[in-house]
């Protein structure tokens, strides 16, 4: 048997479990943590403290434990800061204690240890300071490396995590005594229950207490309410579940560990779930947490709290040592000494820091005594008492049993920035006022400090919460609890301590909060960041009120006026991965895929992602060996000849009505009104305040209907535009709006055989000519022998072009079928590269120069805005400060000689000084123009469109780049347009 | 007859089946979809031209109705979803245009969406882990609006089974969510 491991508890004592700490082997048992696990084969020492690498033990035996963080598990599982006391032990379990350099027991950098003089708290803001530069090379990187918790593998987590979504009635935070008669209340009235519980095992406390319930076993009376609750279809039980923070509207955040027991989740099983709980009512039962005693050297390990002593003897049959002295200040503390001494452990005293500390049998109680000083390197060998009549005592013990008082599990009672009010009769802040909406509170959680308190709170919280949502529930029989003696003494820290600690995980003394007075950092929020107590995994659950405790004492002001920091969730370190759910990797979005993708990928397309979109950039051919070449090919061969691309992305809203012409003349800038049926025109759309944010084309197909489209980035803000306009601008117009992008699979077909490749598949009803079926034209027709489709007349690559819809699922077809039919021109398919060559060659606007700061007069469009007409943007684009002479114009940038114009390279003059004062404007697009056979580009000039032929110089600064670029027209090819009308 | 070949949403020539533990899976491509939004002050008028053309009470938020070849779901204020069998009804926004004439704007949504058909017990396990809809709270004949892995779908309830119904172009995404989640189930 491990030497500490004692009888009874809730262990299988016949079910070993093989594990290893720090490559070395060890045996527990099923039901053990690995804390307890540890603790019974005599391991106090479990970790370094983080400033300076003091030898650290487990303080706590829950979520709240500040020191016994360990890296868990290997390779891509290995998970860093990982809290001993809430790891459930499984066979193979590895797991190794971090923030040492050497071994554990030979800590290189516990010479910290020594200097700690000059680690007092704000150390950081003191020293380094010179030589300035060495902060960040040296001085941050040495301090992050010396005082660092845990460390992560780098290597990717194997697993996966979900999300989920519940709701119910009543949310039940914990399943003590007051979580339990809670649920039951609420489930026997048939309310949809939730009660999550962090532990395994539901009981709370009443798993760690040999305290009857009706004459038995607390256990007992847990799995019999247990039972009933499982038989409730109406009741859903989550153990290893942690309400992890409290958000608006009764909404919860819980993580569940589903498979954190096991070595491995089973394949395509979740290891966690994060659920988002939309409670009508919560009940927080989140009990409370005990603080520790300022003393001298209380760090050691073997120096615990004394309800953590007490349920490691009592549920997980063991002991830190087998002699534990007790220290406390309340009744409580006598408790762990009563339970240790039924275990068999010796106790050697009861210390009480009160005058009129109660008797006790089988030890001895030392009335208004402390303890000043613990001995033992690598844990503790003796505590120094200071008795009552001013002696003192050296006592021998392996473990110290600390109390000095519960207090209240706040934290989510406070995530929506509630304060807390002091209770003086346990010495401990409770739930104030301001719970978040639906909240409340019983047992502990709430200062109902005993089981009695607990149980009755809990059935009636319960029944009043149903009451408020209508639902009748009647009292449950509770069971008899013998009564508890729960009195206490405040007492915070044990007076000329050299180093007393308050918070063990931030190394932060009693001196420290004193340093942070003496220096002017009073408040708690400043003591807070100067100490940087309560920070960190634990963020100061057994630490915060003793810190403010201390503070008061020296600002003469009362604790409830020192007041508390701020909760925020979560209540417990989530991690990165239980966030992030299933949007990891490739599926960190939803992909969208157009109607020729997989076309497409069998060509062996470059893609590339414009929003949610995965878009073909450009089909290389094997015999070419740079993309340019690729894109060079594909703009010739369709300015030559007959290219196709896939152009479903762009938005299309599908805008019916009586009103629909006249709410478009209000959408755009220019007149649609009298836009006749059959044609397609350009539209400009402003934003309220002038400045251009979308440009695209509508097609009228009737009287009260149209398709407008859009860019594809801006598809859905243009509808969502388009629903406010209607809703709430022009809610009197007849006008009915729906998207309709995925529902057609549309193509381009550019170039100067554009129209002989149609022909071969449009029906032979439908005259495509010139004059039949001219530039900005648009009609239903079919193809293929009666597939119904839809074909524009428009062109973004300045050719003969068309855009051809047909239903989505035919998309695939279509473009096989181009693909065959054009073969005879050499068709050839282009992806965006040579979609943005071919309109920078043109001159059309895209997103870079539609970039948020142009208005329609920079784009020279000005003329564009409609001053017949009132449309959204037009007032405002009448700013004189829009309006300015030598304001920006779009104009075309062609590189001087081998030059290369570059996007976001700024414009200056031939001669002059290069600084933003002297900025003649900016380069939004660059491309090569295999039609010119040079670099050009696009860019905004001051006064451009009086500057055509001018020289100036392209700066890029950033980069150490300079060109000299002529300026033109923005229009390199057949500015008048000849091309697409033919 | 035309001789182009249609695909399903994913992109393959038949729809995809999956059994994933305990649930069946199945794309549905064999879907027709329109949309119909009642005209200013015209949805008493679309209300009846379906009553008496199909015999169908046009549901309120939240609601499905099927008879016959037809289903309607509300989609917002005076506006429905209408499905048929694509087989049947491969020109049903036509159709009902035809129905309500002037009354109502009728878009053609067939190929706008993928279906995915979910059957097999506990239904409610898998959507609680999908989407934030209260499932077990959502009866028979019931639709709604929601978020599926970032993707806004409709969740539609019947007598054994439910629909998602979802865009199109991301039902390689939608429908990776709905048979990974289905198989991390206990």
């Amino acid at each position: 048997m491990s030497v500490n491991r004692l009888q009874g508890g809730l262990i299988d004592h016949n079910a070993p479990i093989n594990f290893t700490f720090n490559g070395q082997n060890y045996e527990g048992r099923q039901g053990d943590t690995l804390a307890s696990a540890l603790l019974a084969n005599g391991v106090r020492l479990m970790g370094r403290s983080f400033k300076y690498h003091r030898p650290r033990g487990v303080v706590t035996a829950g979520s709240e434990e500040p020191n016994a963080l360990v890296m868990l598990r290997e390779g891509g599982r290995q998970e860093p800061n990982t809290r001993a006391t809430t790891i459930e032990l499984f066979d193979g379990l590895s797991a190794k204690s971090q923030n040492h350099m050497g071994s554990l027991k030979y800590d290189f950098l516990g010479i910290n240890d020594r200097f700690a003089p000059f680690f007092a708290a704000g150390f950081y803001y003191k020293t380094f300071m010179w030589p300035k530069a060495f902060w960040e090379k040296l001085y941050e990187p040495l301090i992050r490396r010396a005082a660092g918790l845990g460390s992560i593998s780098f290597e990717d987590d194997p697993d996966v995590y979900d999300k989920g979504f519940l709701h119910c009635d009543l949310l039940v935070i914990g399943a003590g005594p007051a979580g339990l008669a809670a649920a039951l209340t609420a489930g026997r009235a048939g309310a949809r229950v939730i009660i999550a519980e962090e532990d395994f095992l539901l009981g709370g406390r009443l798993l760690a207490e040999t305290q009857e319930l009706d004459g038995a076993a607390g256990i007992d009376w847990v799995a019999k309410i247990q039972a009933e609750l499982a038989s409730l279809d109406n009741v859903r039980i989550m153990p290893r579940t942690t309400v992890v923070g409290a958000y608006d509207h009764g909404i919860y955040g819980a993580v569940e560990r589903v498979s954190d027991h096991l070595a491995a989740p089973q394949p395509g099983k979740p290891r966690q779930i994060f659920w988002r709980i939309y409670s009508k009512r919560a009940l927080v039962c989140a009990g409370a947490i005990e603080r520790p005693i300022a003393f001298e050297n209380n760090d050691r390990p073997g120096v615990m709290l004394a309800g953590a002593v007490r349920a490691y003897a009592n549920r997980w049959a063991t002991t830190p040592d087998q002699s534990v002295v007790v220290f406390t200040n309340n009744d409580d503390g006598h408790r762990t000494a009563a339970d240790l001494l039924a275990k068999g452990v010796s106790v050697p005293a009861v210390i009480d820091t009160r005058l009129n500390a109660p008797f006790a049998t089988g030890t001895e109680v030392l009335a208004g005594a402390q303890i000043i000083d613990t001995k033992g390197k690598l844990g503790v060998k003796s505590v120094t008492v200071k008795l009552a009549n001013g002696k003192t005592r050296v006592i021998p013990c392996g473990a110290v049993a600390v109390s000095g008082g519960w207090n209240p599990n706040l934290g989510l009672t406070c995530h929506q920035r509630g304060r807390p009010v002091w209770d003086n009769p346990i010495h401990a802040f409770v739930p104030g006022g301001a719970l978040p909406v639906g909240q409340s509170v019983a047992g502990a959680a709430c200062g109902d400090m005993t089981t009695s308190q607990a149980l009755m709170g809990g059935g009636q919280r319960a029944m009043d919460a149903l009451a408020a949502l209508g639902i009748t529930a009647k009292e449950i029989e509770l069971p008899q609890v013998a009564e508890e003696s729960r009195n206490i003494t405040a007492f915070w820290h044990v007076q000329g301590a050299k180093r007393a600690w308050i918070d063990f995980q931030n190394d932060v003394t009693v001196k420290d909060v004193k340093l942070a007075h003496q220096e002017g950092f009073r408040s708690v929020e400043h003591l807070k960041r100067y100490t940087t107590l309560g920070m960190a995994t634990d963020q100061g659950k057994t630490a915060n009120v003793t810190g403010l405790a201390v503070m008061a004492e020296i600002t003469g002001k009362s604790i409830p006026e020192t007041g508390t920091t701020i909760f925020r969730p979560p209540y417990v370190p989530v991690s990165m991965g239980t966030l992030a759910g299933r949007s990891v990797g490739a599926e960190f979005h939803p992909v969208r895929k157009t109607p020729s993708h997989k076309w497409a990928e069998e060509q062996g397309a470059v893609f590339v992602e414009t929003g949610n979109w995965l878009r073909a950039q450009y089909f290389p051919r094997k015999c070419e060996s740079h993309w340019r070449e690729t894109v060079d090919r594909e703009v010739l061969t369709t300015r030559g000849s007959v290219g196709v691309c896939d152009v479903t992305t762009l938005g299309k809203i599908d805008v019916q009505g009586a009103d629909a012409a006249a709410f478009l003349n209000k959408i755009y800038a220019n007149g649609f009104a009298k836009l006749a049926i059959g044609k397609v025109r350009y539209g400009l759309m402003l934003r309220e305040d002038g400045i251009a944010y979308d440009d695209g084309t509508a097609a009228r197909f009737a009287e009260d209907h149209f398709v407008v489209t859009t860019t594809t980035a801006n598809a859905v803000l243009v509808y969502r535009n388009l629903e406010f306009a209607r809703q709430c601008l022009f809610p009197e117009m007849d006008v009915q709006l729906i998207s309709t992008t995925e529902a057609w699979a549309q193509y381009a077909i550019a170039g100067p055989n554009a129209r002989k490749l149609l022909q071969k598949i449009v029906d032979p009803d439908h005259d495509l000519s010139n004059e039949a079926f001219p530039f900005m034209s648009c009609g239903e027709i079919t193809i293929c022998s009666g597939l119904r489709a839809r074909l524009f007349r428009i062109s973004f690559s300045g050719e003969l072009a068309y855009e051809l819809a047909v239903p989505t699922r035919y998309g695939d077809a279509l473009m096989r079928r181009l693909m065959t039919e054009g073969e005879e021109f050499g068709v050839t398919p282009y992806g965006t590269e040579a979609l943005g060559v071919m309109r920078i060659e043109k001159g059309h606007a895209v997103a870079a120069e539609i970039n948020g700061t142009t208005t329609a007069a920079n784009l020279g469009m000005g003329r564009m805005v409609s001053k017949k007409k009132d449309s959204i943007g037009s007032t405002l684009s009448e700013r004189s400060g829009l309006n300015g002479d030598d304001d920006l114009r779009l104009v075309g940038l062609k590189a001087v000689g081998d030059g290369v114009v570059t996007a976001g390279a700024h414009l200056m003059n031939a001669n002059g000084p290069v600084d933003a004062k002297h900025d003649q404007g900016y380069v939004t697009s660059a491309a090569y123009s295999p039609v010119l056979e040079r670099s050009i580009g696009l860019g905004f000039l001051k006064d451009g469109a009086n500057r055509m032929g001018e020289t100036l110089r392209m700066v890029n600064p950033l980069e150490g780049k300079e060109a000299t670029v002529e300026v033109v027209s923005a229009h390199f090819i057949d500015p008048e347009g000849g091309r697409l009308r033919v | 007859m035309f001789d182009l070949k249609p695909t399903t949403a994913l992109g393959e020539e038949n729809a995809r089946i999956d059994v994933v533990g305990a649930f069946t899976i199945s794309e549905n491509p064999n879907c027709s979809l329109a949309s119909l939004a009642a005209r200013k002050g015209q949805e008493a008028v679309v209300a009846g031209a379906i009553e008496v053309a199909l015999g169908i009470d046009l549901p309120g938020p939240g609601g499905c109705v099927t008879k016959d070849d037809h289903r309607f779901w509300w989609s917002g204020p005076g506006q429905w979803m209408i499905e048929a069998d694509h087989d049947t009804h491969p020109l049903l926004a036509q159709e009902i245009k035809e129905i309500v004439r002037d009354a109502g704007a009728v878009t053609e949504q067939t190929d706008g969406w993928c279906l995915f058909d979910i059957e097999g017990a506990n239904p409610e396990a898998l959507f609680e882990r999908l989407c934030a809809v209260d499932v077990p709270d959502m009866s028979i004949g019931t639709a709604t609006r929601t978020n599926i892995h970032h993707i806004g779908c409709f969740l539609i309830r019947e007598e054994a089974r439910f629909n998602v119904v979802g865009p199109r172009s991301s039902a390689g995404s939608l429908h990776s969510a709905l048979v990974e989640v289905a198989a991390g189930l206990p």
